[in-house]
């Protein structure tokens, strides 16, 4: 089923149209890739699912819900995690203490209860261990490597148990153990029911790690299908080599 | 934390480090230091019982509470508030207005309506604090320093209620309390207003340990870094920062009302002082913004010295020009204050004492220390170790 | 129609002390757009240059107008010299430390000049010798206009489209345009940045030199009224819209107008609470002022 649609959405900033009734669609369960050359509005639709832009038409459902202009910390707490091109991490906080920002809670009682409680402690725990930077619980996150970051943040967004992720460039800037590093724990998530949409310029990584691939070209979807049927779409050849 | 000393014979030195780095044992240590401390704060005006030593103290004390309730604020969310004299001054007329409408009577009776001068602050500090928060960094500045401005204007002009320029006038406390105590009298005045600034300090510092502990002060240092981002993983920012901002008023409210009472009489420009905007804010920076003991060591620092050279310097301009000249050489020099400074030292002191390769903060264990009060560990350190 | 015309004589006096202001506040504005700090010590400032002027005058005879050619460079130098030692080191947190660094500033000159060997705390006000007496207004058409409003305005004016020129018109306000606009980027293509902060600093002080004389012909002043001239630069430039010097004069000239309609229409004791309230309100409808652009959510 449809988890994730973006349905005719419409954006532009002040003359430069940047989505032109775009529509996608993301399947519950899969990892679906968005490509395209820049400028095709990747990151634009990203910000408007998760709240971060406004969209001047169209419309957006996540799990059958309208979550149309919704406000970041709704969406989030929907379900629907994101991670940003230029990691965005606490740097003044320690590893650990990035997770417990994350971690959920309901109730004004458990907001000033002390922030990690034995469970959360052992969640935060276990997500910086399948992510590899349980040595690092206790350093300032502005003294992690980009590398370590980019995990830190993988890491916290999972603590809150997002049904979708939404990852911006997660291949971008490191070195090739570390990509695959990250491609295997995206899939040992996905085999445990979490869905992706990752925008990549790596094409090897999404081809590698996808199940369906769309692509974008100055604002509107050109092509969707799976990884071989991308590769062999000459819209798709043309957008990238071509104007 | 287990150290591989590298053939360094451990001294006797080296030994003690070891035990302080025992947990329990430094928790011990520190909850008799704030024993011991505390014992000093109450027996202090006994011990030094001339007039201007506790005339001192009461204001560093009630220096401190404030700047305490103003770190709860901008501290911890890092949105530096600079129009907190107006809570300062709301708590003050309100006070002298409740005192006057309700006959209220020198003595003991005045300082029950303290509390409720507070909560008059923080009720203003609903609006003005819903108007600045919906702006950013500087304009957030701007604003709360225009708050102040109408505020003071208001009380200048609104001659019904606040009699203009003129001031009002609170009731006498009574200088015989000390009657029933066999003390003499002279000594005894100051006494009262030191143990309630006292009371108002350990609240707003009891206050403010919470907050730095719960999940709710970790969100707020969240804020503080990148609120974008909180935002974004489901921190509520909005109403958080509010808040924070009227606990913050609050305190300062109390404070201006103990003051008001303390002093006599109020009017607007003593009530309103940027100054006081300026001073509370320096003690924060000076201590360690965001930092629990910061605020305090920095009103213990700055309000003797005050006091003092409005003493000894009879020309108030050289007065202006230390406090400015103060204020520079504390921020180029010290940019993160005192106390973390302090911390950073103490480590690289410890880790090339040892001459370990040690992974950095060895010094908290994962579940945030909540008996680091002196030197503000939990949540949000600031330092790095770079190691 | 008494009341109409008493009512138009206040909009042209606002529309001539708003240049004034415009003068003051475009330095503080220039200053935020280029280096993303507020001066708050841009009032002292403007006092300091108003004393300037005042101690060329009376201890040297040189006349108000002329003094600037000496008040204005060597306001720029001081500028100079604040931005290199002080500003300059800040590293992190910038905006807000900067705030306090100029509030800082601001108290170390209202202090030097507060001292009872300096100037003390009496009000002084400048008058230009041959203005000084107290008919010296153009009347026509039953509106009155002091001379000396009329000048001052004639050199904001002057100022101001020089500034203008300056910014629109020539290399260096190229430069200054391009790190408004990203810093990073202009550092790439070759903008000096440090120099031209350094600059538009020295220039905003020696504006505030200029705003000091004239802010001086029209009000008393003595060292401590910074407070209430800063607070007002700084709700005009909000206003305005930090960083736009359109917005600046627009402001300022609105400000002004609204104000001394106020104190004719209603009463004096609340134009001043009105200049505030305005900001409040305006602020609520559109967080950005006027001009400005409007802080997006970061990504």
């Amino acid at each position: 089923m449809n988890l994730l649609e973006a349905r005719n959405i419409s954006k532009s900033f002040g003359g430069i149209r940047a989505l032109d009734a775009c529509s996608i669609t993301v399947k519950q369960g899969t990892i679906t890739g968005l490509i395209g050359p820049n400028g095709s509005g990747k990151t634009t639709l990203f910000n408007i699912i998760t709240g971060y832009e406004r969209l001047d038409q169209g419309d957006i459902r996540f799990d059958g819900q309208s979550i149309t202009n919704a406000t970041p910390d709704k969406v989030f707490r929907l379900g629907i995690g994101r991670t940003f091109q230029l990691t965005r991490i606490f740097p003044r906080l320690t590893v650990l203490e990035n997770m417990h920002v994350a971690a959920q809670r309901k109730g004004t009682r458990a907001l000033l209860s002390r922030w990690s409680s034995s469970h959360e402690q052992r969640r935060a725990l276990d997500l910086l261990d399948f992510v590899g930077i349980t040595h690092l619980k206790d350093v300032p996150a502005a003294n992690l490597s980009y590398g370590q970051k980019k995990l830190l943040e993988f890491a916290y967004i999972l603590i809150a148990e997002p049904q979708v992720i939404l990852l911006d460039e997660p291949a971008g800037g490191i070195n090739p153990t570390m990509i695959n590093h990250l491609s295997e724990r995206i899939r040992m998530l996905n085999e445990r029911g979490v869905t992706f949409l990752v925008v990549e310029h790596n094409l090897e990584f999404v081809m590698g790690l996808c199940d369906t691939v769309m692509v974008l070209h100055r604002g509107a979807k050109i092509a969707e299908g799976t990884p071989e049927e991308v590769r062999k779409n000459p819209a798709v050849l043309e957008a990238y080599l071509g104007d | 934390m287990r150290k591989v000393s590298k053939g360094i014979a451990p001294s006797a030195l080296d030994r003690i480090v070891a035990y302080l780095e025992n947990r329990r044992a430094k928790s011990m240590v520190k909850i008799g230091g704030l024993l011991v401390l505390l014992i000093v704060a109450l027996g202090l005006p006994q011990v030094f019982s001339d007039p201007l030593t506790t005339d001192v103290a009461v204001l560093a004390l009630l220096y401190a509470a404030a700047a305490t309730g103003w770190n709860i604020f901008s501290g911890f969310t890092g949105y530096i508030a600079l129009g907190h004299a107006v809570y300062f001054g709301v708590g003050s007329y309100a006070i002298a207005l409740l005192a006057q409408d309700w006959n209220v009577p020198g003595g003991y009776e005045p300082f029950l309506l303290v509390p409720l001068a507070g909560l008059i602050a923080a009720a203003f500090a609903v609006p003005f604090g819903w108007i600045a928060l919906r702006t950013r960094r500087h304009t957030f500045v701007v604003i709360t320093i225009a708050t102040f401005f109408i505020m003071q204007l208001m009380a200048y002009n609104l001659r019904n209620i606040t009699n203009g320029s003129a001031g009002l006038s609170l009731p006498l406390p009574s200088y015989d309390w000390g009657k029933n105590f066999n003390l003499p009298l002279y000594s005894f005045f100051n006494l009262p207003f030191y143990y309630v600034a006292l009371a108002i300090l350990l609240l707003a510092l009891g206050t403010a340990w919470w907050i730095r502990n719960s999940k709710y002060g970790l969100s707020l240092l969240a804020i503080r870094d990148d609120e974008d981002r909180a935002l974004g993983l489901g921190v509520k920012t909005g109403p958080f920062k509010l808040i924070a901002f009227v606990l913050s008023a609050f305190f300062v409210g109390m404070v201006g009302a103990v003051h008001a009472y303390f002093q006599g009489s109020i009017f607007p420009p003593f009530a309103f002082d940027a100054l006081f905007d300026v001073s509370i804010a320096l003690m924060g920076f000076m201590g360690g913004l965001g930092t629990l003991s910061g605020p305090i060591l920095g009103a213990i620092i700055l309000v003797p010295a005050q006091q003092y050279s409005t003493l000894w310097l009879s020309d108030s301009g050289f007065y202006l020009i230390a406090y400015g000249a103060l204020f520079l050489a504390v921020i180029l020099l010290l940019p993160e204050g005192i106390v973390p400074t302090l911390r950073k030292l103490w480590l690289k002191w410890r880790a090339s004492r040892s001459n370990i390769q040690e992974i950095p903060t060895a010094v908290t264990p994962t579940n945030g220390n909540q008996e680091d009060i002196l030197v503000a560990e939990g949540p949000g350190r600031r330092d790095g170790v770079n190691l | 129609m008494a009341e109409v015309r008493l009512i138009l004589n206040e909009v042209i006096t606002g529309i001539l002390t708003g240049g004034i202001y415009a003068l003051m506040a475009s330095g503080l504005t220039l200053i935020f757009g280029v280096m993303d700090i507020i001066n708050i010590g841009q009032g002292a400032l403007v006092i300091l240059g108003g004393y300037l002027s005042y101690i060329l005058q009376e201890n040297f005879h040189i006349d108000l107008f002329l003094g600037l050619l000496l008040t204005m460079p060597l306001m720029f130098l001081l500028g100079l010299f604040i931005e290199w030692a002080f500003i300059r080191p800040l590293k992190r947190d910038r905006t807000m430390l900067s705030i306090l660094v100029t509030f800082a500033i601001a108290l170390i000159i209202e202090g030097t000049l507060g001292l009872k060997n300096t100037f003390g705390t009496d009000n002084i006000k400048l008058h230009a010798w041959y203005v000084d007496s107290s008919n010296a207004s153009f009347q026509i058409g039953g509106f009155v206009l002091p001379y000396i409003n009329i000048f001052v305005f004639v050199l904001s004016s002057a100022l101001l489209t020089g500034l203008y020129f300056l910014v629109y018109r020539t290399k260096f306000g190229y430069s200054l345009r391009a790190s408004m606009q990203n810093r990073t980027a202009a550092e790439l293509i070759g903008v000096d940045v440090e120099r031209v902060s350094a600059i538009t600093f020295g220039i905003g002080v020696a504006l505030a030199a200029a705003g000091g004389m004239a802010f001086g012909t029209t009000t008393a002043f003595n060292p401590g009224s910074h407070y209430d001239l800063i607070s007002r630069l700084l709700v005009i430039i909000i206003l305005g819209g930090m960083g736009s010097l359109r917005g600046a004069l627009v402001a300022s000239v609105v400000m002004l107008v609204i104000e001394d309609v106020t104190s004719v229409v209603w009463t004096p004791v609340w134009a001043t609470t009105v200049f505030f309230a305005l900001l409040v309100i305006i602020l609520l409808v559109r967080p950005q002022g006027l001009f400005g652009r409007l802080e997006g959510r970061k990504q």
